[in-house]
């Protein structure tokens, strides 16, 4: 059903968001403590980074019906031409 | 909520941009009060133009007639104005012209016809012609008749007016239009009625009646004439015989007298010579008196003969002229020979008064003498002849003296009167002049008179003799004229003879035609008749063998129709049972009998061929289904109303999200017959798609679900997809219900 794939694109999205936001936050917590020095920015620019993946893909996903593939694109030289 | 305040501002936008325009228009009031004297001006110069046009155009109008025509021909309501500032066009003017152009058409014809009067060709022609010249409007018929029968005439070259009979009422007639000339007013209502033909023996009879009278008067004036003639003639013989008498007389007593006078004869002799010219002279006086006498009652019958000849000259018979003539001539010679007579006597008396002059001389001389010898001798007798030897010596010395003193006497005379002779000649001639030319003038009047008299009767009879000739010339030129006047009648009749067998012959053929005609489609209609029964017998049993064979036709049908429906009922029942969220079970069977059921109705084929392949697998959704699955995508298509192709961004989606949560619109509304570009708004057309929805009006609501844009669209495809599927398959159904219903309405029959 057309009006379910929203609903699983935002599961995707959600899902996607926390893994990445988690995997973020646990490597920047890692980073911070072995590379620097339990500072705070790395675990919120790591999370930050996964969030923004996440945000990224979300997009991406909930854009990908409206991108034009390989295959989709017409040559509009030809009808110039011939106007 | 964006969209609202959106709205809000443009609305507040347009209020004010609406109280704009009325601020701008008070200055403008300004302007046009200043400018308000510029207007009046304007005004008064276009008042001032269109009234001068309009003078212009009525004053030229009332000049020139064709203009005003023309404008009143033109212009609608202009011949009202023009009337009541110049009055009604003048129709005379009209008139004039149509008479202008008639008169010099008119002028011609009196004109040709004095000439035509001298050659007599056309009496008749000019009696009609020139009567319309006085009576001009009122005779257009008259002058076109007149002008048509001229024209004929002149074509034909003779008159088709009826001809007058005879020359004499021609010149009558002549003498009337003469008459008519002079008094058109009188002409006018007399001569409007056409000049009839006389018929013949009216003309005989008048003719007749002239000739006799004609003859009459002739008779009589030949009579009278030749009565006075023989009367004048008889009185100037006498008349002359007694001259000649007369003068025979006048010369028988001047040689008697001479005699008497010169001859010496004896005495015895002598005295009856005297007797004899006594005699001889009472024989003159006799005769003398006689002649005159005879000249008085030869002038008196002469005049009577005048008289009577000039009253003959009055009556104007042309007959009678000859003889009038001839008395004419004849006066004319007695008259001549009388003068002639007369002359004679008056020469001769002339003659014997120099004679008796001269005798009277003489006698008085002898008396005187006698008378001298008487006083000197006086008793010697008056014959002293016989006297010798009577006288003696004295008396003869006497006589010798005295007659020798006589002799002086007379010498002296004879001197005087010699030397007298010249003046007494001169005298003489002198007077014998003045007798001449009274004579000379006397004999010159009279033959001058008897010249003229001579010329005139010459003239006279020259006359009579033209008119002679012009009669009959003019005889001949009628009588080629009534020959002329027969060939044409006949002719004419010929024509009409042919005319009429024509219109006979044609007339005859017509009714014959017709006739036949009406036999021919008597005849017709019987056939007709006929072969019209024939038909509808044949007809009618035909109808009965059709209608058998259709009625089991149509039973056939109706078994199939039923069984149509009767699957077809299938169909539209297992569409129905349908549960609240699962499709109906596939119609593939209901479709199948429905095929089987209507092998041979290519339409009832072709619709169940036209079902979905999907409803035939799968089975359809209800509507009821199809409702509850939009309420649910409604929520959903709330929340993506922002997100289309261009603005799919996570941000996009948020604000979508927040103006879901923002904004209210109406759960249902009715949708309006058009959409507007507003009404293309997710939310309304949700609004309108649920209304419809629940009023049970699945098509509409697609087709309004079909307007969403966007991700809104691409959610809702699979529902739209579900929709249409069991659109098709309804109307399908539908259809073939319906095709089913008529087709067994159409088979069953009324009891």
């Amino acid at each position: 059903m057309s009006e379910k794939e929203l609903g699983k694109k935002w599961d995707r999205c959600l899902a996607d968001g926390a893994i990445k936001f988690g995997t973020g936050l646990g490597l920047g917590i890692v980073f911070s403590v072995l590379f620097f020095k339990r500072h705070t920015w790395p675990i919120s620019l790591c999370s930050g980074a996964g969030l923004g993946m996440a945000f990224s893909n979300c997009q991406n996903d909930l854009r990908s019906s409206y991108l034009l593939h390989r295959s989709q694109k017409v040559g509009l030289c030809n009808k110039t031409h011939s106007n | 909520m964006l969209r609202a305040c959106v709205r809000g501002a443009k609305a507040t936008a347009r209020k004010n941009t609406r109280r704009i325009p009325l601020t701008n228009l008070q200055p403008c009031r300004q302007y046009t009060a200043g400018g308000s004297s510029g207007a009046a001006k304007v005004v008064a110069a276009g008042l001032l133009t269109v009234g001068g046009g309009v003078g212009g155009t009525i004053l030229y109008a009332k000049w020139d007639h064709k203009f005003r025509a023309a404008v009143e021909n033109n212009v609608p309501y202009s011949d009202w104005l023009l009337g009541l500032a110049l009055g009604p066009a003048y129709q005379g003017d009209i008139m004039k012209q149509v008479e202008m152009a008639q008169p010099p058409s008119m002028m011609d014809k009196p004109g040709k016809a004095p000439k035509g009067k001298k050659a007599l060709k056309e009496p008749g022609s000019p009696a009609k012609e020139t009567s319309p010249v006085p009576s001009q409007p009122a005779q257009s018929i008259e002058e076109a008749s007149a002008e048509a029968s001229h024209i004929i005439s002149a074509i034909s070259e003779i008159s088709t007016v009826p001809a007058p009979c005879d020359t004499e009422s021609a010149v009558k007639e002549e003498c009337k239009e003469c008459q008519h000339h002079a008094d058109p007013a009188v002409v006018a209502p007399h001569t409007e009625l056409p000049l009839r033909e006389r018929p013949v023996e009216e003309v005989a009879a008048r003719l007749a009646q002239q000739d006799q009278k004609e003859q009459d008067t002739l008779s009589s004036v030949s009579a009278s004439l030749e009565e006075c003639l023989a009367s004048s003639a008889k009185a100037t013989l006498q008349a002359i015989g007694a001259q000649e008498a007369a003068v025979q007389a006048i010369t028988q007593h001047i040689h008697k007298l001479k005699e008497a006078m010169e001859a010496e004869v004896p005495p015895p002799e002598k005295s009856s010579q005297w007797k004899d010219l006594e005699a001889a002279l009472a024989d003159r006086t006799s005769a003398v008196n006689d002649a005159e006498t005879a000249l008085l009652k030869a002038k008196e019958a002469l005049d009577s003969l005048k008289s009577e000849i000039d009253k003959s000259k009055g009556l104007k018979v042309s007959a009678v002229r000859p003889l009038v003539l001839a008395a004419e001539e004849n006066l004319h010679n007695m008259v001549v020979d009388l003068d002639r007579v007369v002359t004679k006597l008056q020469s001769a008396e002339s003659e014997s008064k120099i004679v008796s002059q001269y005798s009277d001389l003489v006698n008085e001389a002898k008396l005187q003498f006698q008378r001298e010898v008487s006083s000197l001798t006086p008793e010697i007798q008056a014959n002293w002849k016989g006297l010798t030897g009577k006288l003696s010596a004295d008396d003869l010395n006497a006589l010798i003296a005295h007659a020798h003193r006589r002799i002086d006497q007379l010498n002296r005379e004879l001197a005087e009167q010699r030397v007298r002779e010249q003046i007494h000649i001169d005298a003489s001639l002198e007077q014998q002049k003045l007798e001449d030319q009274k004579a000379l003038e006397k004999a010159v009047l009279t033959a001058v008179q008897h010249i003229k008299e001579d010329t005139r009767l010459e003239q006279e009879r020259k006359l009579s003799e033209l008119r002679e000739v012009m009669e009959a010339e003019m005889r001949t030129q009628l009588r080629r004229q009534a020959a002329a006047h027969t060939d044409h009648v006949q002719d004419v009749l010929k024509v009409q003879e042919q005319e009429l067998r024509a219109d006979a012959e044609q007339v005859l053929g017509s009714k014959l035609l017709e006739q036949e005609t009406s036999y021919r489609q008597l005849s017709q209609e019987q056939l007709d008749n006929f072969t019209l029964d024939m038909n509808t017998a044949y007809a009618r049993l035909k109808g009965m063998e059709e209608a058998i064979d259709s009625h089991v036709v149509a039973e056939e049908e109706a078994r199939k129709a039923h069984q149509l429906w009767l699957s077809v009922e299938a169909l539209n029942y297992s569409l129905k049972m349908a549960d609240a969220d699962s499709p109906t079970m596939p119609l593939e069977s209901a479709a199948q009998a429905v095929r089987d059921s209507c092998h041979d109705n290519d339409f009832a084929l072709a619709l169940a061929t036209a079902l979905p392949e999907e409803s035939l697998q799968r089975g359809v959704y209800s509507e009821a289904s199809l409702r509850a699955r939009f309420n649910a995508l409604r929520a959903l298509v709330r929340r993506v109303a922002l997100v289309d192709e261009t603005h799919n961004s996570l941000y996009q989606y948020f604000l979508s999200y927040l103006q879901a949560a923002l904004l209210f619109e109406a759960k249902q509304e009715a949708p309006p017959g058009q959409l507007c570009s507003e009404d293309l708004d997710p939310f309304r057309l949700l609004s309108y798609a649920s209304f419809c929805l629940e009023h049970g009006d699945l098509e509409l609501a697609a087709k309004l679900v079909n307007q969403l844009r966007g991700e809104a669209r691409r959610v809702v495809e699979d529902w739209l997809t579900e929709a249409r599927l069991t659109l098709e398959t309804r109307q399908v159904v539908s259809l073939l219900s319906a095709y089913a219903n008529a087709v067994g309405l159409g088979t069953t029959q009324a009891p």
